[in-house]
């Protein structure tokens, strides 16, 4: 955290200041050890076996926080006789289907739920990336379940976890992790120690960690030792995640992403939404608790906001005009379609694929077979250029004279040069204000997609086609201003928050939301950032002029709350945990929630509220189910559904990994996503053979003085001149063993890529005994790449594409390589030598390994 | 006309000393290098205000440390040193892992020989490869000995060169700069720039390395209260304002580079392009305004602390007795005394090991300590000059 | 250093009697600062010093452009260039402290690096051409439409619709504005685009 958000780190020095203790887990020793408590180094790719070893010492040790756990979890909900778990599956549970090596997750339902799940695998599901959905509320679930309070029912999801977690002891932790006994220990006495009534333990990470086969298990590891120790929704609890670009929150609200529109709603699947009843129903699910009830009200506000008096109730708002989803449309199946000549265009807009994405010699040769590229910077970056300066170029690979790709080189404004919102990384929207006028030709993406929306539209215009309906229907008449025509920010960010149709009145709570076309809402989640008429996120009462929640600077969704469920910072009777650790409670004389937040409640429901039988959405929230945006108000520590990969998490390997699986004969996570294309190629791990030519482990990340694909950085001197150079961090112990000196080169390789760098040798990087063996890490700042004032090869190119099964994102952040002394070849050379690296590896481009191991009788089968 | 000899040596509020009759309390910097996350905001935001150019883009392998040394074109600095020291953990970072010696004496060594462009002159210092060895080892009591190699059997980083150690053999050419150093006292082990040949993980543990601690530091100029390059500077350009700090006035430095030598920190320096002394000014500008120095504020941890020093050392004082409390006797302050050979620093220091670790001169003193001496000689001599050069003025122009 | 210093500059605006008063070694020997080491040795331009931040024309309340911390920044303009972007204090997130990058935005933003013409490259060319921002613009919507007609999907196998081409990609929206982000996805959706990716997907 010190290294990649030093200025949030201030509140963890502000913390330790006042006595808080800081652990930090890294597999090297980073700026953020330098200052922690305690240093764990951890072999990358083995978290959920720490984090599982730290369920287990609670499980173990009772040191749950019982009266939290029985109330606000789902720890007392009996699940379905029909689950079995890895511990009896040897790395699967039960509803596996190899043929599509994805799940049927109706053994996993809570009893009497079964069918609940809808039937079938979750291959669907996979590629759509279906998971991210949740990022705004559970997954569905049925609303009345079976439960013992207490605990003792062996179906109980308490006794499953305590059973899954059971081999996860301080030995294994050590034998997988390689972290030592001793300071797993130190870990989880500390972590339970600073957890209850009150205290509260907080669990950070960075976005590293989404980037796994099990990333979003990672997580899910955390937010249980989280929820057993009753640290969520609660002040200095919660699971925070520190995301890495300004707004990437912001671009996941409102997302740029393929399989979402703005709110989390889905975006359609042409087998399973034909209508919009039926994909209304498949967000709101019927009969389910929750606030998500509302669903259609969401829905045909964004329909009515994107196509204004064309949408009506007749037409179902024109959801016809939805694109609809087959399959996998992300941005790897993309790369690879771009390779095999099917897409034309690609627009970049900010990012930099050819340095940033996994990778990269795919991300660059799938550029330069396109018909056209639009990129769109502030800088002239690594994608733009890869036709003239690429490795490619240097390898042969892409001749510029048959190059086909057709490059537009856009200038873009900076964040000076515009205004508008930025999200940050708690959900927190804050404005910005234009400083200056963008330079020549640079102008926003507001600029550029509204004249280009105008354009198109005016190219269109009068055109008979039914396909062209949704584009001229399109409510696109934002008032613009300056010598540029830019359009007004604020104006789009008044449709986002919503309005009333009729009057044009900005909606105030997404309460307001109807069903009935009456009102249009951009965004849901976001309705209130622009209640009476006042642009929210511009607001900046100093710090010095209201209280810590500080709740007039910026503006959060939902309804401006900082906190999320923060019900749950008060017991089942609305009175808060501890006086230390007060924040939202019921004011029984008031009638209502109170505190220094928005409370995350129905405002005026009593904690004795009882839901009557049968009753769904809001209503079927009980005045103590703290998360009302889960399908049964619970926080889960075991996810029925939702989750594709499990309904709890379990160690895998990661994909490329030097050892077998010490804990189920299952190595690498069963549903990963897999790309069978001749541009990639897993490097082999155990049960396989060959795994040796890549006998180590490398990761990647960022420096504090360097900047995402760096372009950003390495164009600014003051950056530039701080990190000036790619190198490559190696301990003392693997320079011996492979002849490398502190500052001389080294070139490392992977079955798709061979890159050099200098040597740092160091300390701060440490060999682990793993199983019994020796296993060596190196790391990477991924920022190098052939443009800007400081060059250097780039990490990602060493990495495969591999994806996690949920939310379709790769694993880059551990891989396997060689390392070898001395500087790459060059030219041909290179290709030559990452060709007999695959040779020597029995790798054949294209073919991928098998997914399900447990048939394998490779080496080290672990202790089941 | 003869100043006090407290004018040059001894406890001394600087600005009332130099004519500033209405002087402010005098304001200075609090660095606590404790909390310091080595983020080298500081440099960057020194730069972005101050206008300071670009300082070379090499490498330099001194940990994470690319800017080398407090240069007129860096004029904050951020200190990296890599130690097998214990740090404060509970238990050491790599207990119980598979190691083998510390390296990082090795190689600091190694990167002592490497030097950037940084377009100043004398710009970075070429580093003593010993002395970069001992800092890393951590101060000079365990000079090379103690903690590295001693009961190690030559398994460690440091070795004799003539060691048939496998690899290392095979890439030879690191040797150079961290074993040429015959000027360097030439005792004691040398560096390879390499750990040893023993194959990690065989050791029985205790030979291993299991603390470490990663000491940061930004460096900056101390704003002595005895600045000798003010007392040496021929034009002027240098001179005291009325917070107490020390500042190159850039409309009058003609470079003559007297200072530079006269610092006891080996802070000033040259630009070439345009030959005039530059160093911090505390943002004499921006504190004229009521504002604070541009590092300070950017600093996100609070490293780096602004305010008045009679305030910011009894903070100190408070900081390194929390510090002991807590189980951190190595905690001290450094520059804060006013009776030390500067008349205590403007900017000051709270620093974990001796202040060599992190390149500073122990015990500085003013390299005009004696000046008064020579007062007697030469000071009425000058001041007689000066006045005819009044008089000629007046005289000319009339 | 006895010698007070000669500070020519300003001599000529001033009167004389200014002139000697203000002059150093006058100071000097007159005033309280005999050895001329402080009051005395003030040059005029330092005597005139301010910060800049504090003529500046106007100032833009801003956010860091960097990470997703979301640190306060106050950007100073003067002439209609950015003079100076710091810390904002009154921010609670960041309480007016930057990291290196975020302590870098005013020379991110001059950089002279900064691409600020459109770049055109054609097919098969080794090297860039300049093209009108406004010529770009309708050939970029030319391409779009005609690989959009190219590749438009109406209906699946079982005459389900489809509504979509996916004849052309988009990746980025991270580092934008929410404003943006919401225009981008619109607009793309409309013309039934699904293939719309950012960094949260990486």
């Amino acid at each position: 955290m010190a290294e990649a958000h030093p200025v949030g780190f201030q509140w963890v020095m502000e913390a330790k200041r006042r006595g808080a203790k800081v652990f930090h887990v890294d597999p090297r020793f980073t700026r953020t050890s330098a200052v922690a408590d305690s240093y764990l180094p951890i072999r990358a790719g083995t978290d959920i076996a720490l984090l599982g070893g730290v369920v287990r010492y609670i499980l173990d040790n009772e040191l749950d926080f019982r009266e939290y756990v029985l109330s606000y979890t789902n720890a007392a909900t009996i699940v379905s006789e029909q689950f079995a778990d890895t511990e009896d599956g040897d790395g699967f549970f039960s509803g596996f289907d190899p043929e599509t090596g994805s799940y049927v997750q109706d053994s996993w339902q809570y009893e009497g739920h079964e069918d609940s799940s809808g039937s079938g695998h979750t291959a669907k599901e996979r590629d759509t990336a279906a998971g991210l959905r949740h990022e705004s509320h559970g997954a569905e679930v049925g609303g009345q379940t079976r439960r013992d309070e207490t605990l003792q029912h062996p179906r109980c999801v308490y006794q499953i976890l305590k059973r899954h977690f059971a081999r996860y002891t301080p030995e294994m932790v050590e034998r997988v992790c390689g972290i030592p006994q001793e300071k797993f220990l130190e870990l989880a006495e500390a972590w339970t120690r600073n957890s209850g009534r009150e205290r509260t333990g907080m669990l950070i990470y960075s976005v590293g960690w989404t980037q796994h086969s099990v990333g979003v298990q990672y997580i899910r590891t955390g937010a249980i030792i989280q929820l057993l120790l009753g640290n969520m929704g609660r002040p200095g609890g919660g699971v925070m995640a520190l995301r890495g670009h300004a707004s990437i929150q912001g671009s996941t609200d409102i997302p740029t992403l393929f399989n979402l529109l703005p709110g989390y709603l889905p975006m359609p699947h042409h087998a399973d939404h034909p209508t919009f009843d039926e994909w209304v129903d498949s967000i709101r699910h019927p009969g389910q608790k929750g606030f998500w009830g509302n669903a259609r009200s969401f829905a045909a506000s964004l329909l009515k906001a994107y196509w204004g008096d064309a949408a009506t109730p007749e037409n179902d708002y024109c959801y016809g005009y939805l694109p609809r989803m087959t399959g996998d449309h992300g941005t790897y199946q993309q790369v690879l379609n771009m390779i095999d000549g099917k897409i034309k265009g690609y627009f970049l807009l900010g990012q930099n694929p050819a340095v940033g994405s996994a990778h990269g010699r795919a991300q660059r040769l799938g550029m330069a077979n396109l018909d056209w590229l639009v990129v769109r910077d502030l800088f002239m970056i690594e994608s733009a250029t890869f036709w003239q300066n690429g490795p490619e170029v240097a390898t042969g690979e892409i001749v510029p004279e048959e190059c086909r790709t057709e490059v537009f080189f856009l200038p873009a404004a900076s964040h000076v040069e515009k205004e508008g919102s930025f999200t940050q990384t708690q959900r927190l929207l804050q404005w910005r204000e234009k400083a200056v006028e963008p330079p020549g030709d640079a102008r926003s993406e507001l600029w550029f997609f509204y004249h280009l929306g105008r354009k198109l539209r005016e190219k269109l215009a009068g055109s008979g086609l039914p396909r062209d309906r949704a584009l001229l229907d399109l409510t696109w008449d934002y008032p613009t201003h300056g010598p540029h025509a830019e359009p007004s920010a604020e104006s789009v960010l008044r449709e986002i928050n919503g309005y009333d149709v009729s009057t044009g009145r900005p909606l105030s709570s997404f309460g307001e939301a109807r069903a009935d076309g009456s009102t249009a809402i951009g965004c849901w989640i976001y309705t209130g950032v622009y209640a009476d008429g006042v642009n929210q996120a511009a607001r900046r009462k100093s710090r010095h002029e209201q209280d810590w929640v500080a709740a007039e600077w910026g503006w959060a969704w939902p309804a401006n709350r900082r906190i999320l469920y923060n019900r749950a910072s008060a017991d089942p009777d609305g009175n808060p945990w501890s006086e230390r650790k007060r924040y939202v409670w019921w004011d029984p004389d008031k009638g209502e929630w109170t505190g220094y937040d928005v409370p995350d409640f129905e405002k005026t429901k009593p904690p004795s509220y009882r839901p009557p039988h049968g009753a769904s959405g809001t209503e079927g929230i009980a005045g103590d189910d703290p998360f009302i945006m889960q399908g049964d108000g619970k926080g889960w520590l075991y996810a029925p559904s939702g989750v594709l990969d499990g309904p709890l998490p379990t160690h895998y390997e990661p994909v490329e990994s030097p050892v077998r699986n010490p804990l189920y004969r299952q190595q690498a996570n069963p549903t990963r996503k897999t790309y069978a294309h001749p541009v990639n190629s897993v490097n082999p791990s155990p049960p396989e053979e060959h795994s040796q030519v890549f006998p180590y482990v490398f990761t990647v990340s960022r420096l504090t003085e360097h900047h995402t694909a760096g372009g950003m950085s390495r164009t600014v001197r003051p950056l530039a001149e701080l990190q000036p150079e790619m190198f490559v961090e190696v301990s003392p112990e693997l320079a011996a063993e492979r002849g490398l000196a502190h500052l001389d080169w080294a070139h490392l390789v992977s079955g798709r890529a061979v890159i050099e760098a200098k040597v740092l040798v160091t300390d701060r990087l440490t060999p682990l005994r793993v199983d019994g063996r020796i296993i060596h890490q190196v790391w990477l700042p991924y920022h190098f790449g052939f443009e800007g004032l400081v060059t250097g090869d780039s990490a990602n190119d060493l990495f495969g594409i591999s994806l996690d099964p949920n939310v379709l994102i790769q694993e880059s952040k551990v891989g396997t390589c060689d390392v070898r002394p001395g500087r790459r070849p060059t030219g041909t050379a290179l290709l030559d030598l990452v060709a007999e690296y695959q040779r020597r590896a029995g790798i054949i481009p294209g073919r991928n390994a098998p997914v399900v191991t447990t048939d394998s009788d490779g080496e080290g089968r672990g202790d089941s | 006309m003869i100043p006090d000899p407290n004018s040059l040596y001894g406890p001394l509020d600087p600005a009332p000393d130099a004519g500033w009759s209405t002087a402010p309390p005098r304001m200075g910097f609090f660095t606590d290098t404790s909390v310091c996350i080595g983020c080298k905001a500081c440099e960057v935001a020194c730069k972005e205000w101050n206008g300071v150019p670009g300082s070379g883009l090499d490498l330099l392998g001194m940990s994470y440390d690319n800017t080398g040394a407090l240069t007129a074109n860096s004029w904050r600095h951020v200190a990296f040193i890599e130690q097998p020291r214990p740090a404060g953990h509970r238990t050491p970072p790599f207990a119980g892992t598979p190691t083998d010696g510390p390296v990082s004496a090795a190689s600091a060594a190694v990167a002592a020989g490497t030097s950037g462009r940084t377009g100043t002159d004398p710009g970075l210092p070429t580093g003593a490869p010993s002395a970069a060895a001992r800092m890393a080892t951590g101060g000079p009591a365990d000079v090379l000995g103690a903690p590295i190699a001693a009961g190690r059997g030559g398994g460690g980083p440091i070795a004799a060169v003539a060691r048939d150690n496998g690899p290392v053999a095979a890439a030879p050419r690191d040797i150079g700069p961290a074993t040429a150093d015959p000027g360097d006292g030439g005792s004691g082990p040398q560096f390879l720039g390499m750990p040893g040949a023993q194959p990690p993980g065989r050791g029985s543990g205790a030979e291993g390395r299991t603390d470490f601690r990663w000491l940061m530091m930004s460096d900056v100029c101390k704003h002595c209260t005895h600045a000798a390059c003010l007392d040496v500077c021929p034009t002027g350009s240098l001179f005291r304002t009325e917070f107490g700090t020390v500042v190159v006035q850039e409309d009058i430095c003609n470079g003559c580079g007297y200072c530079i030598s006269a610092c006891p920190y080996g802070v000033i320096d040259q630009r070439k392009d345009d030959g005039r002394a530059w160093k911090c000014t505390l943002c004499y500008d921006r504190l004229g305004v009521g504002m604070t120095p541009a590092c300070a504020q950017a600093c996100p941890t609070e490293s780096i602390q602004y305010g008045e020093l009679e305030e910011l050392r009894e903070r100190a004082a408070a900081r390194v007795a929390t510090l002991h409390e807590r189980g951190v006797p190595e905690a001290r302050l450094y520059g804060h005394d006013p009776n030390d050979g500067v008349g205590g620093d403007g900017a000051f220091f709270l620093l974990l090991d001796e202040p060599e670790v992190y390149g500073l001169p122990p015990d500085p003193v003013v390299t005009t300590r004696d000046l008064p001496k020579m007062w007697k000689r030469a000071g009425l001599a000058a001041l007689a000059m000066a006045a005819a050069t009044v008089a000629a003025f007046v005289g000319g122009s009339s | 250093m006895f010698m007070g210093s000669l500070a020519w500059e300003g001599v000529s605006g001033m009167g004389l009697r200014t002139f000697i008063e203000g002059w150093p070694v006058y100071r000097q020997l007159t005033g309280t600062d005999p050895l001329g080491r402080g009051a005395a040795a003030q040059s005029v331009r330092s005597a005139e010093l301010t910060a800049r931040t504090e003529d500046a024309d106007s100032m833009a309340r801003s956010v860091c452009p960097y990470c997703a911390v979301g640190c306060g920044q106050r950007v100073y303009v003067k002439d209609g260039q950015v003079s100076q972007i710091e810390g904002d204090p009154d921010s609670p997130i960041s309480r007016g402290r930057l990291c290196p990058k975020g302590a870098a935005s005013k020379s991110l933003v001059t950089s002279p690096l900064r691409q600020t013409t459109v770049r055109y490259r054609r097919p098969y060319s080794t090297q860039w051409e300049d093209l009108e921002l406004d010529t770009a613009l309708d050939m970029i919507a030319d391409r779009m439409l005609a690989a959009r007609e190219q590749t438009w999907e109406d209906v699946d196998g079982q005459g389900r619709p489809l509504n979509r081409t996916l004849g052309f990609s988009s990746l980025g929206g991270a580092t934008l504005d929410n404003e943006e982000n919401y225009l981008i996805k619109k607009l793309f959706t409309a013309m039934g685009a699904l293939q719309i990716e950012n960094q949260a997907r990486i």
